[in-house]
Formats: structure tokens, sequence, C-alpha cells
């Protein structure tokens, strides 16, 4: 893909119009944010494909219909396989110029969706695949899912005498989509919305499968005020627990490497998750940020 | 403002007036979020610098350009605050609702 | 009708033949014994040009059936095909895609389900999936599966039913036996089948929301409507029939078929296949002066009860055959039959015969023996409730 021909997109020149408005999602939501921001890249021509979980919950209760642009629920493990039809569909019927993306969240990502984003990835269906991450099952009630990091309490890995939270490290997500040879994929976060918003627009231009993974802050889950959700993403990115990637034409590309991480005890310690983990445990964290990173800058320079 | 406002509903009286199958039109609002609220955020067009970040990283996407500087959709604001937040300049302050 | 029209095909050919006279935009289908000869010569049509579609190698049937709604979430025809346990994998989708009034159209090769395993025929796959919203026809012969491909479209399609449509064939009996079958010209298909319309789908001009949620203020009446749609399918089930006999020159006489029903004192009610066998029974049978009768449903949603009714209302006894058991209970399809029967004033007796799971060969003196027990039945002597057939052990005491 050559980048250089696409042209950025910021506040000024992004368009007015709202793709997503109206919606029921709670105060501060960070997924509703990635969605809203995708959609008014992704403009008129778009078809927005959702599983099951918060964002499908809070734009689809009949009579108020909160997607601007044509938008369906799919099943829950069904969403990159429905967008697979869409574009096929389209395309069959001559419908040209379409954009068909999914918004689903890191359970029906890397979890009970992850067979069908294979599968579309496999087949390089033209269609952006959007996962944005909070780390839980939010609309169930923040159970564990496979992207929750280690040492989060959920309501299924409860933090007690005997277990810090979830004992599990969080899925390589971004990696195994890559692994697919995908196209284009890229990490983002919703507190460096100008990032994600060109990411979109360059997955917007593939022809072929794109997958966008982006952090998105869920105050209702993290226990954390509503006002700070998208400086509290920004913090995540700024102390190494998330990271600003890009995948393309097979090369890892690091956008985002910096000099010094701000502090991991600082970012855990405005958060309701994780305020129970002891000193010993978040220096289990910092190591294997450490560790990550020293992967990541050795081979993605 | 480009973006959808509440219209009126009629409830259907009889089975056919239901759409057939749970398919409606987009962008089809009839109720506001307004009453969410116990904070307002309220911009200060004098301090406000047009930076335009708030309206990039409102999630309900209430804030709206307006003669060069923002202005706020109070029917759909929920109040989170996420604006004031993140306004660099404080121009925006969260007001309490008033009952 | 000319020689080049007839071709000697297994049923599996034929439907893949009948689904490309119906030019579906999209096939999405995972492989899955024994419906693979189907996606098979479809996706040689695809590659040959002889079919216009769009062919999707889905990784696994849930995506096949997820794939075909976003097909027709848009506008588009879309055509899937599964069996047994990939039918149950598709369970969440079955009910969605009524659910979501997409009238996908599939063909489901009847196949013993697991455990324990068996790759051959019988009933228990699509009839747990009864209640899925589903129209269900089971065909007896490649011609009618070929037929009924092409008449699913016009019929699920149809602005008063818009419900998906799941065509049936018996697992090798059906699916890999070779007959001969004439093949419709495409103009005079095109000119039966028009291309698809829906209300309900997506597009640049009219964006839509779908698959929304409802609230209990709302969720029963979607509900109705979908059950009313399925009601008034029945109608159109007969329009259809009557329309493709009238271009085509096939008839299939809608919901159920009849044979030596008129003075028969008991009805032997069948679905699929075995019909063909037990239509040869009732002639040997007929020789003998015995008034035997033959009921073929063919659907079994929407149930054809009226039409059951109807034909039953003169007889002492019938029995229904059925490739099935639902655990703890009796047959299925003979649930369903007997709650017919109890809505008329005065009905016959009727009786289970559970037989041919798991391929089990259901041959004529299995028939035969049915008959004779509801011959002995009408005369007023005892026989079992439910019998279960051709047994290789004893299973009394």
């Amino acid at each position: 893909m050559d980048n250089t021909a696409i042209k950025k997109i910021n506040a000024k020149n992004i368009t007015d119009k709202e793709y997503f408005y109206g919606h029921k999602a709670c105060a501060g939501c960070g997924g509703s944010l990635a969605v809203r921001q995708a959609l008014k890249v992704l403009g008129d021509r778009s078809y927005s494909v959702l599983p099951a979980g918060c964002m499908a919950a809070v734009g689809f209760i009949y009579p108020q219909m909160a997607f601007n642009s044509n938008a369906v629920i799919s099943m829950f493990p069904g969403s990159a396989s429905m967008a697979s039809g869409i574009t096929a569909g389209n395309k069959a019927l001559g419908v040209e110029d379409t954009h068909t993306v999914v918004f689903a969240g890191d359970g029906g990502t890397a979890d009970i969706g992850l067979q069908a984003l294979s599968g579309a990835i496999d087949r390089d269906d033209k269609l952006i695949y959007i996962c944005y991450d909070n780390e839980a099952y939010m609309n169930t009630g923040i159970q564990k899912s496979g992207l929750t990091p280690f040492g989060t309490k959920t309501t299924t890995t409860p933090a007690g005498k005997n277990l810090p939270g979830s004992i599990t490290e969080k899925k390589n997500l971004f990696e195994i989509v890559a692994a697919h040879d995908i196209k284009y994929a890229a990490t983002a976060s919703i507190g460096y919305i100008n990032d994600f918003i060109n990411k979109v627009n360059k997955a917007k231009q593939v022809d072929g499968t794109s997958f966008i993974h982006v952090y998105a802050s869920c105050p209702t889950g993290w226990g954390t005020p509503t006002e700070t959700s998208v400086e509290i993403a920004k913090e995540a990115v700024d102390c190494g627990l998330w990271y600003l990637a890009e995948y393309e034409n097979g090369e890892f590309k690091l956008n985002r490497n910096p000099k010094e991480f701000k502090s991991i005890p600082e970012y855990i310690k405005k958060q309701g998750r994780f305020k129970h983990l002891t000193d010993d445990q978040i220096k289990h964290i910092e190591a294997a940020r450490d560790k990550k990173w020293a992967r990541i800058r050795k081979n993605w320079g | 403002m480009n973006r959808p406002k509440v219209t009126e509903f009629k409830k259907a009286k009889h089975i056919n007036d239901y759409p057939t199958g749970p398919g409606f039109q987009g962008g089809h609002l009839v109720d506001k979020n307004a009453g969410w609220r116990t904070f307002r955020p309220v911009i200060d067009k004098d301090a406000c610098v047009n930076c335009l970040i708030c309206y990039m990283i409102c999630p309900d996407g209430t804030i709206y350009k307006s003669d060069d500087k923002v202005d706020i959709d109070y029917d759909f604001c929920k109040g989170c605050g996420v604006c004031a937040n993140g306004c660099n300049v404080n121009a925006i302050k969260m007001v309490k609702e008033e009952l | 009708m000319t020689e080049k029209n007839r071709y000697f095909v297994s049923g599996d050919e034929a439907v893949a033949l009948g689904t490309r006279l119906a030019r579906p935009h999209v096939i999405s289908a995972y492989p899955i014994t024994p419906q693979t000869i189907v996606v098979e010569r479809l996706s040689e049509m695809v590659e040959d040009g002889s079919l216009k579609a769009e062919f999707m190698h889905v990784e696994s049937e849930h995506s096949a059936i997820s794939a075909a709604m976003g097909v027709s979430s848009v506008g588009a025809r879309s055509f899937t095909a599964t069996s047994s346990q990939g039918l149950l994998y598709m369970a969440e989708g079955l009910h969605y895609a009524s659910g979501g009034r997409f009238p996908v159209v599939m063909m489901n090769a009847n196949r013993a389900t697991a455990l324990p395993w068996s790759i051959f025929g019988d009933l228990r796959d699509s009839l747990s999936q009864l209640d899925s919203g589903w129209i269900q026809v089971y065909v007896e012969d490649a011609q009618e599966a070929l037929d009924m491909m092409i008449q699913a479209y016009k019929i699920a399609e149809h602005k008063k039913v818009l419900t998906p449509f799941m065509v049936n064939l018996d697992g090798f009996v059906l699916t890999h036996t070779y007959e001969e079958v004439e093949v419709p010209d495409q103009e005079m298909v095109d000119q039966f089948l028009p291309p698809f319309e829906t209300p309900n789908k997506m597009s640049i001009e009219k964006p839509m929301n779908m698959g929304f949620s409802t609230s209990p203020a709302d969720n029963m009446e979607f509900k109705f409507q979908q059950h009313k749609a399925m009601m008034d399918s029945i109608a159109v089930i007969k329009e259809v029939d009557q329309e493709y006999g009238d271009m085509i020159g096939r008839y299939y006489n809608g919901m159920i078929d009849t044979y030596q029903c008129d003075d028969a004192e008991v009805i032997l009610m069948t679905l699929g296949s075995v019909t063909g066998t037990a239509r040869v029974v009732v002639d040997a049978l007929r020789a003998k002066g015995l008034k035997v009768g033959l009921l073929k449903i063919r659907y079994m949603r929407p149930f054809p009860e009226k039409e059951i009714q109807e034909v039953v209302k003169n007889a002492k006894v019938i029995g229904v055959l059925d490739k099935d058991i639902s655990f703890g209970f009796e047959g299925t399809i003979y649930t369903n039959v007997n709650s017919a029967l109890v809505r008329m004033q005065s009905h016959p007796q009727s009786y289970n015969f559970v037989a041919g799971m798991g391929g089990r060969d259901v041959s004529k003196a299995d028939i035969e023996e049915m008959f004779m027990d509801l011959l002995h039945a009408a005369k007023g002597e005892e026989i079992e409730r439910v019998k279960f057939i051709n047994m290789g052990v004893e299973i009394n005491g």
C-alpha cells in the first residue's frame, strides 16, 4: 500500500456528520468513542456488523436506532462471517465502493469470534475488523476474557486471599492476526484518537481484510471516573502496557517507542480493577512489560 | 448540526404496523439521554481556542463545531466529563445540574 | 422436453443443478458427508462460469449460515448446504435467520446425529430443529430435490413469507443414488423465479439497523409475525406448486401427497425417500384386496394439519413411520400427526413405527409388517403403540 497517497484525517477535515448517536452506552464509554470515530472516517457507504455485546446492546433498542448508517447485529461467534457475507452480497449485486466494518469487543474477537475472524482473513474478504478492547466481558457484567490481563479483578476472577484476580496474561491477539499474513493490521488506543482514525482511514483503502485492535477503556468495568476514559487509555500506552504498532506488507512497525515509560503503579492505582495488587504482583506486571518491549524493540525496529 | 434528531414515534396498533422482521430506519431516535446527567459541561467561549479536542473525544458525539467554536447538544450529552478533562485550556467546566 | 435436458445424476447433483437454475448470488458452505457433492458441483459451476456467484469457503457451518444471513441482509440471494452435526452447529443461526426474516435456502442431507457416530441417514438432525422457524420440506427423489430447490426460493422470498427454507434429502439413500432427472430450461425458471426483492435489507439509499433488540413490550409481536408468516406460507406453497406445475410440468400436490387413500381403511404416513418403497408395498397389498393407503408428508413446517385431517377422516387406523425418536416419548412426526388428529371431531387410532435409524434399511418386508399391524388394529386387535421395527436383537423383557 502506498501510504504517501493517503490524506491525513484530523479534527478539521473529518466529517461533521455523526453516525453513532443517541446510543445508551454508559457515560464515558471508550468503546462508543471508537465506534463513533471509525464511522466518521468510513462515512455514508458503510455497513457495520456488531456481535451481541455492549455496542450492539446500546445501539439497537427498538425503536431507538443509534446507527445513522447501515448496521446489523450478528451472532456472537459470527461477526466476521456475517461481514464477509455482506461484502460478498454487495459485490454480487454490483454495489460498489462500500465498507463493511465489524465492531467487536475483546471477548467477541479473541475468544468466541476468533474462528470466524481467522476464516475471513484467510479468504482475504474485503472488510475492516475493529476490536474494541476493554479487557473483559463488560456487557454481561465484567467477566474475564482472553484479553483480560494478569492481575485484573473481574466477576469471574475474584481477587482474594488465594488469587490476584486473573492469573493469565493477555492473549497476543495482534500478532495472532498478523500471523495470518493479513494485508493490514494495527493496534491503537482511544487515548491517541488521531492515530486511531488515521489507521481506520488506512484500513479503508485496503483491498482485502484489515484489522485494528483499539484499546478502549470502560469506566464501569475498570472502576475509573467517567471523565478519565480517554486519559487512562493514553496512560496505558505511555506506561507500556499497550503499544501502537502496525503490520503491513509482512513487516511490523512500532509507531510509538517511548524513551521512558510512565509509571505502571500510577496507572494501576487509578483503577478499581487493580487496587488489590501487591507490590510483588505489580513487579510481575512490570517485568512482563519489559520482556515484551525488549522483544518488540529488537524485532520491530 | 449534522446528526439525527428525535422524532415522534407512534407505537404499532396492528401487527402489520410493525416492520417485517427486526429492521428499522437507521438514525431513528425517539428519546433523549439528557436525563442521565448530574453534571453538565459548560464551555467558556472566551477561553476556548477551538482546538476541537473535545469534539474528537466525546464518546457520544454531542460536541459540534459552531461559529468557529464548539457547542454541545444537551439533549444527548450524558455529562461524563471526558471533554472537560481533555481540554488543554480549561475552557470547559462541569457544573452540577439543578433538579 | 428434449433429450438434452435429461441427466443421470445423484440426489446431491440434482440439488446443485436446481440451485444453479435459481441463480444464487453467494454460496457459503462447509463440507460434511453426505452433503459434499452438492458444494463440489457448485464450486465447479462457479469455476467454469456456468454459475455467476461468489463461492465462500467458510471455516465452519456456523459461519456458513452467518455469511448467508449477511448476504440476505443486503438483498442478495444466498445458498448453503449441510448435514447432521453441521446443522446442529448451525442451530444458533437457524433461529437467527428465521427471526431476522432472512429467506436463506439450505439443502440438508439427513444424517444421524452423534453419538455414536454414524454418517448414514435418519431424520434426527432436521427434526430436532423443527422449532427453529424454518420451512422444512422432505423430498422423495432426485427430481423432486431439483424442482424444490427452485420452488424453495420462490416460497421463501414471497413477501408474505420471508422465512428461510430447508430442503431435506435422505443421506446416501437419496443424496448418493443416481436417477434420471429432467432439468428445466433456464429461461423458464427465470420467468418462474423473479429476482429477490425484500423490504428487509440494508442499502446505501435507505440505511437500516437490522437484527435489533426488543423489550418485552414488542418481542412477542415480532414472534407472532414470524408465526403468521409461516402459517401464511401454506397458501403460498400450494400456489407455487401449482404455478411450477403449470410452467414446468411437474406437480407435487402441495403440503402432502397421497396414494390410494380414497377408500383406505388404514393409512401409513411417511417422509422422504422411503415413500417410494412404501408405494410398491401398497400396490402389492392392494393386489391382495387389502384397503391400504399411503400419505407422504412433504412439509413438516408449516405442518399440514388440515390436509392430513381431510385425508384420514374416513380411515380406521393410521400409522406414522419415524426415522427418528424423541427420547423418552415417541417419534417426532407421530407427535405432530397426533396433534392434528385430536383436533378432529372423531379421529382414527394412530400408531408409530420407529425404523431406519442410523441408516438401517427400511425394506418392503418392514413396511408390509407395519401395514399388517395397522390392519390388525383396524380389526380391533391390540398392537404396540410405538414399535421399533427390525431391531437386531430381542428388546423386551
